[in-house]
C-alpha cells in the first residue's frame, strides 16, 4: 500500500500529481474463500478490513452489486452522535465514535472526521424534559452530553432564530463529542486498508442466492459473477437486507423506507456545527465544501425506488426556513434518496442468525453511518468468533421475540 | 406525491392517505395460545417486498375507510387498489409464510 503523509502530497503535487497507484485492485472472484461479506458500504467493508486486522482472516471477499459506496453511505447526511438514550446503545454508538476519534490514522486516509458538535433542539416543555433525560442518561454513561439555554445555543450558532417563530427554541442538547465526516473517504479508506490485507474487493457482483450444505449451515453464494464458497458469510446491505436474508430463510423484522437529502449551492463557511430537530423534523450541516446537508424524513410508505416524494423534502426545507430565515434565499443543488431498512425499536442488528455460519449485522435504518467502523468491529468479531462481542450481544433477532426491545424509538421519535 | 385510487372515492392526492402497513396480516384469534414466536412474527416479521406488495392505506382526510392496494415496491406504481375483505385481483408476491396459528 502506497502510504500518504504530509510529504507524499506534496511531492506529488510539485510532480504533477504523477505516480499514484490504484488505491485497491479490482480483483475478480476466486472460488472460494474463508469469508464473504455481502455489501461494499462502510459496514461491509470495515468489516473486512476488521476480519484481516485484527483476526488474522484475509481470505475474504467483499461482493457488492454496484459500486462501493453507492449505497447509503455515498448517501448519507454523515451526522455523527453518540447520544442515545438506552445503556446498550450508549455503549454501542460510543465505541463507534471513540473508534472514529482514531479512523484517519489507523487507516492511513483522511475522513475528515470532525467534531464540530451536535445540537438537538428542544422547542416544547416534553422536549425539553426528554433531552434533559438524555443529557444525564448519557453522562451516567460516560458520554459527553450538556444542556443549552436558548440563548446559549443561539451563542453558539448565531444563524438560529430562537424566538418570533412556530415552535420557539427553549434549549438544546449538545454533544461537543458529536460532528460529521467524509461518507465517500471511509468507503474508500477501508477498501484500500483491506486490500492492503489481501481481501477482495469485487464491484458488479450482485449476491442472488446463499448455498447451505446438507447441514444447514451456508457453503457459498450464487452471483452474477458466478459461484463463490465460503463457510461464513456477514451480511451488511441495508435496504436490502430482507431481501438477501431471505434468499437463506431467515425474516427480519424490518421494512425499508426511502429517505432523502438535499445540498444547497456551497457558501463561505457560516455553519459551526451539526443542528438537529426532531420535533419540526429537519437537520443542517455545512460541508468542507460549503454546501449546506439537509436531511429530510422517510416515505410514509416501504419502497425501494431511492427517490422519496417532494412533499417530504418540503417539510424539511420548510423547517429549516423557519429556524434559518436568510438560507430562504439558498438554491439547492441536488437531493436524492437511499432505501433505509428500519426495524420497529430503531435499534440495529448486529447478530448470528438461526442459519450456521450466517451473521449479519441491519436495522441501522436513518442512522447508521456515525455507527460504521463500531458496526463494522463488531461484525467482524461476530464472525470471528461465532458469538456476540458484549457491546452487541443485545442487538440480536430474538430480542423481538423475547420482548427485549431497545427503544429507541419510544425514547427520541428520532431519525439519524 | 403519489396517486392512489381510493374503492369509494376515486383518485386522490397521497397526502389525504396514511399508509397501514402490509396487509392481509390475521391477528392469531387467541394470543393466550401463541408461542411467543408466532406472536413475535405476528407484531414484527414483515415481508418487506422487493416487488408487488399488498398493503392496507387509510382515506384519513376523505371517506376515513381503509382498504388494500397493491403497489410495486421498485417503481412505486399502483396496480390495483381493492376493499377489505376482498381478494387481491392480481397475486401479491407474498412470500411463504411460516404457518401462524
Ligand atoms: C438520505 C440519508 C441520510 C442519512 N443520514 C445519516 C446521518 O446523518 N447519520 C447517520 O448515522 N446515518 C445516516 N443515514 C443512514 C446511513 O446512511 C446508513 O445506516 C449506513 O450508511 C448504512 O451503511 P451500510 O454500509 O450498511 O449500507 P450501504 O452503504 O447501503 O451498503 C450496502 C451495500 O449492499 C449492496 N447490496 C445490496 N444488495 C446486494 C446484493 N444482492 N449483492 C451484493 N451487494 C448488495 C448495496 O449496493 C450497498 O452498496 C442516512 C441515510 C440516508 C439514505
Ligand atoms: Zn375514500
Amino acid at each position: 500500500m502506497q502510504r500518504f503523509s504530509g510529504l507524499s502530497l506534496i511531492r506529488r503535487g510539485l510532480n504533477g500529481q504523477r505516480g499514484w497507484q490504484p488505491q485497491w485492485r479490482r480483483a475478480e472472484p476466486k472460488p472460494d474463500y474463508d469469508a464473504i461479506i455481502v455489501g461494499g458500504g462502510g459496514h461491509g467493508l470495515g468489516a473486512a478490513f476488521y476480519l484481516a486486522k485484527e483476526h488474522g482472516i484475509t481470505r475474504v471477499a467483499v461482493l457488492e452489486k454496484g459500486w462501493i459506496g453507492g449505497g447509503n453511505t455515498g448517501r448519507n447526511t454523515t451526522i455523527i452522535r453518540s447520544n442515545y438514550l438506552f445503556d446498550e446503545s450508549a455503549a454501542l454508538y460510543d465505541h463507534s465514535v471513540q473508534l472514529w476519534e482514531s479512523l484517519s490514522q489507523v487507516l492511513n486516509y483522511n475522513v475528515m472526521f470532525s467534531q464540530r458538535g451536535v445540537m438537538m433542539l428542544a422547542h416544547t416543555v416534553h422536549d425539553v424534559q426528554v433531552s434533559q433525560r438524555h443529557v444525564h442518561a448519557n453522562r451516567a454513561n460516560g458520554v459527553d452530553n450538556e444542556w443549552l439555554t436558548s440563548e446559549e445555543a443561539r451563542a453558539h450558532c448565531p444563524l438560529l432564530k430562537v424566538d418570533d417563530i412556530r415552535y420557539p427554541v427553549l434549549g438544546a442538547a449538545f454533544q461537543r463529542r458529536g460532528g460529521t465526516a467524509r461518507h465517500d473517504a471511509v468507503a474508500w479508506a477501508f477498501a484500500r486498508a483491506a486490500d492492503a490485507l489481501g481481501v477482495d474487493i469485487i464491484e458488479n457482483c450482485e449476491v442472488l442466492g446463499i448455498r447451505r450444505d446438507a447441514g444447514g449451515a451456508v457453503s457459498g453464494v450464487d452471483t452474477t459473477r458466478g459461484t463463490i464458497r465460503a463457510p461464513r458469510i456477514g451480511v451488511s446491505a441495508a435496504g436490502h437486507s430482507s431481501v438477501i436474508m431471505r434468499m437463506a430463510g431467515v425474516d427480519l423484522p424490518i421494512e425499508s423506507y426511502p429517505l432523502q437529502a438535499l445540498v444547497s449551492e456551497p457558501v463561505k463557511p457560516i455553519f459551526p456545527c451539526v443542528v438537529m430537530s426532531n420535533t419540526i423534523h429537519a437537520y443542517i450541516s455545512q460541508s468542507d465544501k460549503g454546501e449546506m446537508v439537509i436531511g429530510a424524513g422517510t416515505d410514509a410508505y416501504t419502497s425501494y425506488t431511492q427517490r422519496g416524494g417532494l412533499h417530504i423534502s418540503r417539510h424539511a426545507l420548510e423547517a429549516i426556513c423557519e429556524l434559518f430565515p436568510m438560507f430562504r434565499r439558498l438554491r439547492m443543488l441536488r437531493s436524492w434518496g437511499g432505501i433505509v431498512d428500519v426495524t420497529p425499536d430503531r435499534s440495529p442488528i448486529i447478530a448470528k442468525t438461526p442459519v450456521p455460519g450466517l451473521y449479519v449485522n441491519c436495522g441501522w435504518g436513518t442512522g447508521g453511518f456515525k455507527a460504521t467502523p463500531g458496526a463494522a468491529h463488531l461484525l467482524a468479531w461476530t464472525i470471528a468468533h461465532d458469538a456476540p462481542h458484549p457491546i452487541n450481544a443485545p442487538f440480536t433477532i430474538e430480542r423481538f421475540r423475547d420482548g427485549n426491545l431497545i427503544d429507541e424509538a419510544a425514547a427520541a421519535a428520532v431519525a439519524h | 406525491m403519489l396517486l392512489i385510487n381510493c374503492p369509494y372515492c376515486g383518485e386522490r392526492p397521497e397526502l389525504e392517505f396514511v399508509h397501514g402497513g402490509q396487509a392481509h396480516i390475521a391477528r392469531p384469534g387467541s394470543p393466550a395460545e401463541c408461542s411467543d414466536q408466532q406472536w413475535a412474527d405476528y407484531l414484527y416479521r414483515r415481508d418487506n417486498i422487493k416487488g408487488v406488495h399488498a398493503e392496507r392505506w387509510r382515506h384519513t382526510h376523505g371517506c376515513g375507510r381503509f382498504f388494500n392496494a397493491l403497489r410495486d415496491t421498485t417503481s412505486d406504481q399502483f396496480l390495483a387498489t381493492y376493499k377489505i375483505g376482498e381478494q387481491p385481483p392480481v397475486p401479491a408476491q407474498a412470500q411463504p409464510r411460516k404457518a401462524t396459528a
